[in-house]
């Protein structure tokens, strides 16, 4: 089971304070990816906010071939952080020799468009650096999107932290909203693009979990959006179906649960929304999700949910200090990085429960 | 002695031989009385026995003539095999026996006319889903379910599904409200009891699938739906509550129309779908065929005919294109209630399975709802033997063809795929429910095994098989009065009711190792097979 988590502040913090939450959790995980996105960000990047932010892992000849692209396409690079990796042969990671943080302006031609348009120039722009790194094999892409940094890598996720000094905290990193999940990878080869949390246009997701419907899922999504690719994992799915029904259908959140763990008929008749939450469940059948899952999320507005399966097989526990909100796997990570919260204010979300931390701190909770 | 020809039949030339005990018989006449093919009689045999009863052997030669059982030597009144006699025989005196060297086949074509025979394809019993095993199962990472203390959801669609950004759907404060109708879905049992008319079967045998659809429905909560066959229905039925049990078939014969159009503005509830056949797997492109013999008066009555040999067309006259079928048929059987009831349509598995389904996929009115396959083991009733074994199309395969087709266009699940043909022939039908669901079909429709849960004898190695004679010896596939008699409605029902809650809970045995509380449409990753070619036709796993 991966170990999953988020961190919501009213204040800047340091990511160390992800990789705090996810330690004591490690007994969960294997070292088979270790991941973080972070949003709403200060530090190097803090003057770009506006601007889309390029994550990627690379060969040197990856790099080129990423700079030749961008330059082909008019982006204009406005900031960058290239990590400088602790060298020693003892840390548990498998590197790639580039780490590329980088801020863009947009095509001259772009400057006026509006913000979908520029979303879906970035998911393309994304897309086309994936398939150029992908067919040389020289690096991976994992976000390109204002204000949104992703960190990816396969190891022990302390000495990760070693590796790009996330341990001394400088300033030079530092963020709102973290999404951080250490990846047990019970299931097929490590593949780097794997480990979670996924980002496709300002929505990110982790999941720790089976998605048995995982086929079903695919099958359906592979056809429902250009972006939809890739499917490393089967929690993969979660993102996409979040991305389908907010970003492409346009429907409310509260709706997100509704489709991938949808109430059984018998309920549904129940109720006074029976006939639209039918309509819902047989639409969208195919993004059921059915097997344990607990699901931790982004919003392109920095509220971040979570939420169970309908079978509440897997754990997750919300708690806060007033000024930090946390999510994870595991109480013992909560504990860890805010030890002085009333704990029993703590939530352990049910399985029709939705829960939403917004910048206010404020927790919604709902049920489905 | 009679002059004989060598092409005079013999009883070593029927399928089947009688073997009865001389020693054992006590002349009841029972087994005569039972048979309805008259396939035996009793007979007046003259023998010759040796005795000898003293010290020394001093034998005489005694003559009698003594009260035997005989088999008609005759291809009219062969021995079906059926075993009523064996049932019925006090003393065990008498039973068939298959005989290996018929030439039946041979024989049987007397007057340039083919051999017909009841519903059973004796070939092609190969069965794919015999090779296919539920093969992944829920361990640690994904607990497997409790099939006894989780919820499942076991319902399957009958009706047209819109693609999600199709809804009529409006947001107003964070709530999403339907502005407009959509087109009617009833989700029901992912079973099916598939259109086996009155006429084909007995009214006996026809009431008690109502009585068990009904029962499984009103004490059972299990929403398990009816097709009506051909033919009609008995008025009081349209107009009574338990029509929303019952799927009304329209075939190319319309038989029975007239009274259904009829009862429309007295019926009190919906149906719960129309379903027009195209046609059936034990005959495909053969339309439908009610011998006179079964052509009773309340047959007439209900279909409106003179007693003959009722033929459906093979197709639907006047129709010669899918746009013109979704145009006439379907608009005017929504028509026909307003637009409430789905209508689905059931075709016979076969090459072109896959360009129907994709027509009725983007059809812009987007009216058909449900796509009925019926493979080449499918179908009950009558017909030429030569169609019955030597023409279909398994349908498992095209059952996956036209999900993975559907799967390209992203536009699964939105005409249900519905298959049957052979769905529990070997007596599971849970097994083959499920892994045929895995394969991309909603839900499956069954037929035979009902019959054989009300007592029919037949099998697909050639057993009886006389549901074309309207000598039914079950009393299930006649009209003769006295047969019908035989049949015990109640414990048919309480047969298939039965056998409808064992498999209830086996389907859940099944949901549950694979961790899926609702039903595994598309899951095609929980199936593997030990034959390579199987793996590779429908895009599973092999192993070995
Ligand atoms: S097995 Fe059936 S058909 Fe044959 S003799 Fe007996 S009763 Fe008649
Ligand atoms: S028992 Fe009746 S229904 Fe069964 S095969 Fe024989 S004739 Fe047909």
């Amino acid at each position: 089971m991966c170990r999953i988590g988020a961190i919501k502040s009213k204040e800047f913090f340091h990511p160390s304070a992800a990789l705090h939450l996810m330690l004591p959790q490690q007994e969960g995980h294997d070292n088979s990816g270790f991941a973080m996105v972070m949003q709403d960000m200060a530090g190097v990047f803090s003057k770009y906010k506006d601007k889309p932010l390029l994550s990627l892992a690379c060969t040197q000849k990856g790099a080129k071939l990423v700079e030749d692209y961008m330059e082909a396409n008019d982006f204009r690079q406005l900031a960058e952080w290239i990590p400088r990796g602790v060298k020693n042969v003892k840390l548990d990671i498998k590197a790639m020799p580039y780490y590329i943080f980088r801020n863009y302006d947009y095509p001259e031609y772009y400057r006026d468009a509006s913000e979908e348009a520029k979303g879906e120039l970035l998911l393309d722009t994304r897309l086309a650096l994936r398939e150029l790194l992908e067919k040389q094999e020289q690096g991976y892409v994992y976000s390109f999107w204002p204000d949104v940094l992703t960190l990816k890598e396969i190891g022990d996720p302390w000495d990760i932290a070693t590796y790009f000094k996330l341990w001394d905290n400088n300033g030079d990193l530092m963020a709102k909203n973290v999404v951080v999940q250490c990846r047990q990878n019970t299931n097929y080869d490590i593949v780097r693009y794997a480990a979670h949390p996924f980002f496709l246009q300002g929505y990110t997701l982790c999941a720790n979990g089976e998605n048995t419907f995982y086929t079903k899922n695919k099958e359906y999504q592979k056809s429902l959006h250009r972006g939809y690719i890739g499917f490393e994992s089967d929690s993969q799915n979660f993102l996409y179906t979040l991305h389908y029904v907010l970003q492409e259908l346009k429907w409310p959140i509260k709706y997100y649960k509704h489709v991938i763990t949808p109430l059984p008929f018998n309920e549904l008749s129940l109720r006074s929304d029976g006939a639209e939450l039918r309509a819902i469940r047989q639409s969208l059948g195919s993004l059921e999700i059915n097997g344990p899952n607990t699901v931790i999320g982004m919003l392109p507005n920095g509220n971040i949910i979570t939420c169970c399966d309908s079978k509440k097989l897997r754990p997750v526990v919300v708690g806060g200090d007033g000024t930090m909100v946390a999510i994870a796997s595991e109480v013992c990570g909560l504990n860890a990085i805010l030890p002085h919260r009333n704990q029993e204010q703590d939530v352990y979300p049910n399985e029709r429960e939705v829960v939403i931390i917004n910048d206010a701190l404020e927790v919604e909770r709902w049920k489905q | 002695m009679e002059t004989i020809k060598t092409q005079d039949v013999t009883v070593n030339d029927l399928p089947w031989k009688i073997e009865c005990k001389p020693d054992r018989c006590t002349m009841c006449g029972s087994c005569v009385a039972a048979c309805t093919f008259q396939a035996i009689m009793p007979a007046v045999e003259r023998r010759s026995i040796t005795v000898s009863t003293g010290h020394r052997p001093e034998p005489s030669q005694k003559h009698s003539a003594v009260l035997m059982i005989k088999q008609r030597n005759s291809i009219e009144n062969a021995c079906t095999g059926c075993g009523m006699c064996e049932k019925i025989c006090p003393n065990q005196a008498i039973k068939p026996v298959r005989n290996p060297d018929s030439r039946f086949s041979l024989l049987a074509r007397k007057g340039g006319s083919p051999i017909k025979r009841g519903g059973r394809t004796s070939l092609n019993s190969g069965r794919t889903l015999d090779n296919i095993i539920v093969g992944r199962i829920s361990q640690m990472t994904d607990p497997a379910l409790d099939s006894e203390r989780h919820t499942f959801d076991i319902l399957a669609p009958f009706g047209r599904v819109l693609m999600p950004h199709e809804l009529p759907l409006s947001a107003v404060n964070g709530t999403l409200n339907l502005t407009a109708k959509l087109p009617p879905v009833n989700w029901i049992y992912p079973i099916i009891f598939s259109d086996m008319s009155i006429g084909a079967l007995s009214t006996r045998a026809w009431e008690a699938v109502a009585l068990a659809t009904a029962y499984l429905n009103e004490k059972h909560n299990m929403p398990v739906r009816m097709s009506s066959g051909e033919g009609g229905m008995p008025v009081k039925l349209l107009e009574s509550e338990q029509l929303k049990y019952m799927i009304l078939q329209i075939a190319s014969g319309h038989f029975g129309w007239n009274r259904i159009v009829k009862a429309i503005p007295k019926m009190k509830v919906d149906p719960a779908g129309v379903l027009i056949k195209i046609g059936q797997g034990a005959k495909p492109g053969d339309g439908g065929l009610l011998p006179a013999a079964k052509v009773a008066d309340h047959v007439q009555a209900i279909r409106g005919v003179p007693k003959a040999d009722l033929m459906s067309p093979p197709n639907h006259q006047g129709l010669y294109s899918i746009e013109e079928s979704v145009q006439k048929m379907f608009l005017s059987m929504n028509a026909a209630f307003k637009f409430r009831v789905p209508v689905a349509i059931k075709c016979a598995a076969s090459a072109t399975s896959v360009s129907v389904y994709n027509n009725l996929l983007r059809d812009p009115y987007r009216i058909c709802g449900g796509f009925f396959l019926d493979g080449i083991q499918g179908g009950t009733g009558a017909a030429n033997e030569i169609s019955l074994d030597h023409t279909g199309h398994p349908v498992v395969s095209k059952t996956r063809e036209c999900y993975l087709s559907a799967v390209k266009q992203g536009r699964q699940g939105q005409i249900p795929l519905w298959a049957g043909g052979g769905i529990g022939l070997t007596g599971n039908a849970a097994a083959d429910a499920f892994k045929v669901i895995c394969l991309g079909a909603n839900g499956v429709f069954l037929g035979k095994i009902l019959i054989q849960l009300l007592g029919c004898v037949g099998n697909e190695h050639g057993r009886c098989n006389a549901c074309n004679t309207g000598k039914c010896p079950a009393g299930i596939c006649t009209q003769d009065p006295r047969l019908v008699e035989r049949l015990d409605i109640d414990k048919g029902a309480q047969n298939i009711v039965e056998y409808m809650l064992a498999l209830d809970s086996e389907l859940r045995k099944l949901m549950a190792p694979i961790g899926n509380s609702s039903l595994p449409v598309g899951r095609s990753d929980a199936l593997v097979t030990t034959d390579q070619a199987i793996a590779e036709k429908l895009a599973i796993q092999y192993v070995c």
